[in-house]
């Protein structure tokens, strides 16, 4: 499994030369070539999963559910890097930022992709746990790299917050490891490694386990951005700058997402014959439903464009949360797919915002007016990337929403209005705020920019071919990672 | 004090150990003037350097003994080191902060009891019964932190705090769980590093750009914001 190394390698290298590469050009290019072609490794990686199946040591594991989460994550970094190389190129143009900013920025744009690979691969709870926080550590400078007022506030609120939250998932990790020893037969060794964890889980205290969980949960689902712990998330995504706002929202809430899947996993196996069995289950549930519900409210009063997105990404990471709570086969599959056409919209979207904000010189909704007009390869894409993520057929997001909706109607009915209704209000406040903006009156003297407006598209495609035709392959493929997960499979 | 006489000297000394390091946290959240606060959270990390030598030399556990030399270097030496220098560096010797600390340690206490609380279902296995004071305290430990960072003002005082959770965490592995895999308390202690020596960077830009330390500045962002 040299693919597992080489995808890990290739973006930690690459960090490391462009920390000390001085031509800005250059190490421009490398960002999109390297990203590039860490995406075709991931992919290779993929081909031999599916050829010889999931696969495990010591260190790594590469299954069904991780995979696929691999390959968007290289996937989606990709197109953002290409889209960055010309967004910061005027970033730097406009004089927010300087050289050495800029060499920051590479250099960690690449450290971030690595550890969050390093976290999604990784068969060591100890090491999933530094990937994560070396994901924070990554992003923070990023966040505040354009160093006004503003972009330090928000940089230190997402240190605090996200540092002592996942302060409190290394007490859940600790408290697992401490479980993990009264199992006959413990290795120290082997005492993190998720594998054996799960399997040997029956045998671990439920009391101390669902004290774990509860840490866990609260730690990672900072990162999720899982309301009352989100304060930090609109505030990074709209000071920092707004590639890293499309691979935040895109792929690290997947990621700490998945890192609380992993371990509902291995709690579900433990509880199973305690007096809670779904204790984990409940408690995703309720902190899923009341972030989507609270983020779709809170999109209604929002005046920053990019703040408005991420208030919708913390209303999407509701919804797979409540669905991975829910836990059934049916529901699993809606959150894994929800967690894949999610990326790739969010992702989109944040790159057309990041080009919208530059026709109009501001981030203020009121004051972006009239894009279709002025470039319509900038608003279309806005309109139709907000209608995929609002849920409209025929857009993927909308069979991810129906399966969650059939699911709950299933076996939570009474939960369902409030999922129609929160859908609902999400929905108008998405288009209360984006139809001046594409449509209104041009403002004077606005004008095109340069936009590479390809990754965007790509994206937009994809998401619509899935939401009317997802392919046996990956069907299969979801269906094996729901199997994994949930215990049956749903086709 | 049955129970504690029946331990072996070494489950004594740990247990005495926990109870300064909360006595520490206690007295992290009441000193008022910045440069203690350092110098308590130096003494933390001492104590809990020393609480791994113990369970390194009760239990022979070689790789703890390597896990309380780093820990005693970066959280006894450097951290504080790193933070008297940002202190010295930002003219800030003198600073005393002004809240009141009776709050907070009425509170403090309340919470070492809820964490009592909190453990007590742990049924008697194996040698849990030991470990349940410790988990008792460490888990105090890591909630007065929290308090800590929500009653501090001062941007340095946040991250001694913040810092001092960090160490309840290691404090929790040591004595519980013999540590944790070499590799992942490598990976922690590396993390630890990077942060404190990023919140360097952090003080230097929030002093400079926002003009304040006082946390309660930082009220640009809000969802009404233009």
């Amino acid at each position: 499994m040299d693919y597992i190394h080489a995808t890990l390698l290739i973006p930690l290298l690459s960090a490391i030369v462009m920390a000390f590469m001085p031509n800005l050009r250059l190490s421009s290019w490398l960002n999109v070539t390297v990203s590039s072609a860490n995406f075709v490794v991931s992919a290779l990686l993929m081909l031999k999963v599916m050829e010889h199946g999931a696969f495990k040591n010591n260190w790594f594991q590469i299954d069904e559910f991780n995979v696929y989460l691999v390959v968007l994550t290289t996937f989606v970094a990709m197109t953002t890097s290409i889209f960055s190389r010309p967004y910061m190129e005027h970033v730097c143009h406009m004089g927010w930022t300087n050289k050495k900013g800029m060499r920051l920025y590479h250099s960690m744009y690449q450290l971030f992709q690595f550890t969050m690979l390093a976290a999604l691969t990784t068969n060591n709870l100890g090491v999933l746990w530094i990937s994560v926080e070396g994901a924070t550590l990554a992003t923070v400078l990023l966040v505040s790299l354009y160093r006004t007022p503003e972009a330090i506030e928000a940089a230190w609120k997402y240190f605090m917050l996200c540092g002592t939250g996942i302060a409190m998932a290394l007490f859940g990790t600790v408290l697992l490891y401490f479980a993990a020893q009264h199992i006959p037969g413990f290795d120290a060794e082997q005492g993190l490694t998720w594998s054996v964890l799960f399997e040997s889980s029956k045998q671990m205290h439920p009391v101390i386990i669902s004290i774990a969980f509860v840490f866990l949960l609260v730690g990672y689902g900072t990162k999720v951005g899982l309301v009352p712990l989100h304060n930090w998330l609109p505030d990074a995504h709209s000071e920092g700058p707004t590639p890293m706002s499309a691979v935040l929202s895109g792929l690290l809430l997947n990621v700490a997402l998945y890192a609380v899947i992993r371990m509902k996993m291995i709690v579900d196996n433990a509880l199973v014959s305690s007096n809670h069995p779904h204790l984990a289950g409940y408690m995703l549930m309720s902190f899923g439903l009341l972030s989507f519900v609270v983020a779709a409210f809170f999109l209604h009063r929002q005046r920053d464009i990019k703040r408005m997105f991420s208030y919708s990404s913390i209303e999407h990471m509701g919804l797979m949360t409540f669905a991975f709570g829910i836990g059934g086969p049916l529901a699993t599959f809606a959150g894994l797919f929800h967690m894949l056409v999610h990326s790739l919209t969010k992702s989109a979207i944040f790159v057309t915002v990041g080009h919208a904000t530059h026709i109009s010189g501001t981030q203020n909704i009121e004051k972006i007016r009239g894009l279709i007009r002025t470039q319509p390869s900038v608003g279309w894409p806005l309109l139709l990337g907000v209608a995929a993520i609002a849920g409209f057929p025929p857009f993927g997001i909308f069979t991810s929403e129906f399966l969650l909706l059939i699911a709950t109607m299933k076996s939570w009915p009474w939960l369902a209005p409030i999922l129609l209704i929160g859908l609902a209000i999400a929905f108008a406040g998405l288009f209360r705020f984006l139809h001046p903006m594409v449509y209104g009156e041009v403002p004077d003297g606005q004008q095109a920019v340069k936009a590479n407006m390809w990754p965007v598209i790509l994206h937009l495609i994809l998401v619509l071919w899935l939401g009317l035709y997802i392919p046996d392959t990956l069907a299969n493929w979801l269906n094996e990672a729901t199997r994994f997960i949930s215990g049956t499979s749903v086709l | 004090m049955d129970y504690l006489s029946t331990l072996p000297l070494s489950g004594q000394l740990i247990n005495l150990l926990a109870a300064l390091v909360l006595l520490t946290s206690f007295m992290l959240l009441v000193q008022l003037r910045l440069v203690s606060v350092i110098h308590t959270f130096a003494w933390q990390g001492a104590l809990v350097a020393a609480v791994t030598v113990i369970v390194a030399w009760s239990g022979h556990h070689g790789h703890l003994y390597l896990s309380a030399l780093i820990t005693f270097v970066i959280k006894a030496m450097f951290i504080p080191w790193l933070l008297h220098y940002h202190v010295n560096s930002l003219g800030l010797r003198r600073y005393v902060s002004a809240h009141p600390p009776v709050t907070g340690l009425m509170i403090a206490s309340m919470l070492v009891v809820f964490s009592y609380y909190i453990i007590l279902p742990i049924e008697l296995i194996g040698d849990v019964g030991e470990s349940r004071n410790i988990i008792a305290i460490t888990l105090s430990v890591v909630l007065i932190g929290l308090l800590g960072m929500i009653i501090r003002h001062h941007a340095i005082g946040q991250v001694v705090s913040f810092m001092s959770i960090e160490n309840g965490l290691f404090f929790a592995a040591v004595a519980t769980t013999k540590g944790m895999p070499l590799v992942v308390e490598l990976g922690i202690a590396f993390d630890v590093l990077v942060a404190a020596v990023l919140f360097g960077v952090f003080f230097f830009d929030i002093h400079g750009r926002v003009g304040s330390m006082d946390v309660d500045d930082m009220t640009r962002l809000s969802e009404t914001r233009d």
